[in-house]
């Protein structure tokens, strides 16, 4: 079988889908929290890098490095602010993080 | 300058602010001083001296990075509005800083940073650099939000600021992908000059509702507004008015910008999403504010509503609503940052409050505190002749322009219901018996109200000038 552009969307959609719901039904853990937005800035790449040979078009592909760089940045940052939080209350479960009501 | 550097004069202010911002970190880092109000006057100066660039370039507009960056007459209208809406925040946090022990050199470095994020994303021609300037923006606010690290509710408004905003990115790249994908291109020229020729298609479409869900986030209307009361409620509050403020304006110039030059062919399917998304806001915004008792929390409601009503302006897709859009965004700058310096000022002993209930009675010990609060809500309500008032007039009338009668009417029907929650203050402040006192007001948040009243209360004098600008900056996008 052929493996053609529709299966890398299809691909990277399944995992976009389970980075999205990663974020709204886990009840754990901040970390697999951050652990879902990098899934989905790496579905995102996959789409990318696919157009891009796809198209033959390199612009996809430097976006996708650029793509890597910044998650790399989100995720110090967010580390660095769970490792703040944690400080102050002493837990980093999703459930306890309701001092304001949204 | 050499001539060889002459070319990237246009995006000079930019390159000048990321510089100055990593020369205040060395000298923060090197300078010894821990405690000090030095760095934030360097960051208020080097803001000043930015704008003082930007002012003196020649009008028209220029493309650099083949085409990445854009400076024309509306993104240097905006520039301005986020330069002097980050200058008055700074002079808003030294005192709050103070009092919290958090005078901080990194404070002033990180907000410069965000600005250079902000000032390029009204600048943003392509989805690279839309994106790229976008979370250089975001990133900085993160950090700024989770500031006072002692402080539970400042780490959870950073962690909820952080998860919500890595999320909203994620949407806004997944769709990004998609229209790069449909289009073949990332340039908003080429996105435009494609979808000319061939029409949408489904692909397209979807990439656009993602990009469209991620800017909600950023701008905070509904149905993306749920983080805002909360980290509003939770950061400290001159980083409230810091995010209240600029960011708004930039989220707004990119919106624009992105539909008025990537998307025009497909209007009808994005006015659909834009006028959605402010029927949204404006009814969440006039209702949920009704039950708050934390003035932050309400402000948060109230910038929503503000949010709903700009909105207005871009739903009706003409260059007049683009023109209200940018009185409007102007205007409430003004009104937020005067807001939040009446907010900075309700100060006890004991600290901060930030209960509705401690203004009871404000009219009696500090009747000039009391009375620009006033003025500044009822313009916010948008009672003529203040300022507000005239935000509110430029948007509706280009709805109706533009045939979106029913939409200005509930623009109009929503105000006078926030009205409530505004005369709801205003009545505690004058009818009721009075609280325990204030400190008196520090002479910087003095400074900052005195500036943004003045602005609110005389803005109909001078009104011409603010119009014919804010036309002239809305030509240069069509």
């Amino acid at each position: 079988m052929e493996i053609g552009l529709p299966h890398y969307l299809s691909l990277a959609a399944i995992l976009f889908t389970i980075g999205v719901f990663g974020i709204f039904l886990n009840r754990k853990n901040v970390i697999v929290i951050l652990m879902s937005v990098e899934l989905m800035l790496l579905a995102v790449n996959i789409n990318l890098v696919a157009f891009s040979s796809f198209l033959g078009d390199l612009t996809g592909q430097i976006f996708a490095l650029l793509i890597l760089t910044v998650a790399a940045a989100e995720a110090a940052i967010g580390l660095a602010i769970v490792v703040v939080y944690y400080r102050n209350r002493g837990s980093i479960a999703v459930d306890d993080i309701n001092l304001m009501k949204g | 300058m050499p001539p060889a550097l002459a070319i990237y004069a246009p995006i000079f202010p930019e390159i000048f602010l990321a510089l100055a911002a990593m020369a205040l970190l060395m000298y923060g880092v090197f300078g010894g001083d821990r405690e000090s109000e030095v760095p934030g006057w360097l960051a208020v100066l080097i803001l000043a001296a930015t704008g003082a660039l930007v002012l003196m370039q020649a009008p028209g507009a220029v493309q650099l990075f083949d085409g990445a960056v854009i400076v024309d007459d509306f993104a240097r209208f905006m520039k301005l509005l986020i330069l002097g809406g980050s200058g008055f925040a700074l002079i808003l946090s030294f005192d709050y800083l103070r009092d919290a022990k958090i005078l901080k050199f990194e404070f002033p470095v990180i907000a410069l940073l965000s600005t250079v994020g902000m000032m390029l994303m009204a600048s943003a021609n392509n989805l690279i650099s839309l994106y790229m300037a976008l979370e250089l923006q975001s990133l900085a606010l993160y950090v700024l939000c989770a500031f006072r690290r002692d402080s539970v509710l400042s780490a959870e408004a950073g962690l909820k600021y952080f998860v919500l905003g890595a999320l909203s990115s994620g949407l806004l790249l997944y769709g990004c992908s998609l229209v790069y994908g449909f289009t073949g291109t990332m340039s908003f020229a080429g996105i435009a000059s494609v979808l000319q020729t061939s029409g949408s298609n489904i692909g397209l479409v979807f990439g656009l509702v993602f990009i469209l869900c991620g800017v909600a986030f950023k701008l905070s209307a509904v149905p993306f507004h749920m983080w805002t009361p909360d980290v509003y409620q939770g950061a400290p509050t001159p980083v409230t008015a810091f995010l209240a403020a600029a960011p708004k304006v930039a989220a707004f110039a990119m919106l624009i910008r992105l539909v008025e030059d990537a998307f025009p062919a497909v209007a009808t399917d994005w006015k659909q999403i834009v006028i959605a998304v402010s029927v949204g806001s404006m009814l969440l915004g006039a209702f949920a504010a009704i039950g708050q008792t934390n003035i932050k929390r309400l402000m948060a409601y109230s910038s929503i509503g503000h949010v709903g009503y700009a909105l207005v302006g871009i739903a009706a897709g003409t260059p007049e609503g683009v023109k209200g859009v940018m009185i409007y965004l102007a205007i409430y700058v003004v009104m937020t940052l005067g807001t939040f310096a009446c907010i900075l000022a309700m100060r006890r002993k004991g600290g901060h409050v930030e209960d509705i209930a401690e203004l009871s009675g404000l009219s009696r010990h500090q009747p000039m505190l009391a009375f620009m609060l006033a003025m500044l809500l009822f313009s916010m309500a948008g009672i003529p002749p203040l300022a507000g008032f005239f935000a509110k007039y430029f948007v509706f009338t280009a709805a109706i322009q533009a045939g979106l009668f029913w939409l200005a009417v509930l623009g109009v029907l929503t105000s006078v219901v926030s009205t409530f929650y505004y005369l709801a203050i205003i009545s505690k402040m004058y009818f009721q018996e009075p609280a325990a006192n204030f400190e008196p007001m520090p002479g910087k948040l003095r400074f900052v109200l005195a500036v943004t009243g003045v602005i609110t209360l005389f803005l109909f004098i001078p009104i011409n000038l603010l119009v014919t600008a804010a036309e002239a900056a809305a030509r240069s996008l069509f």
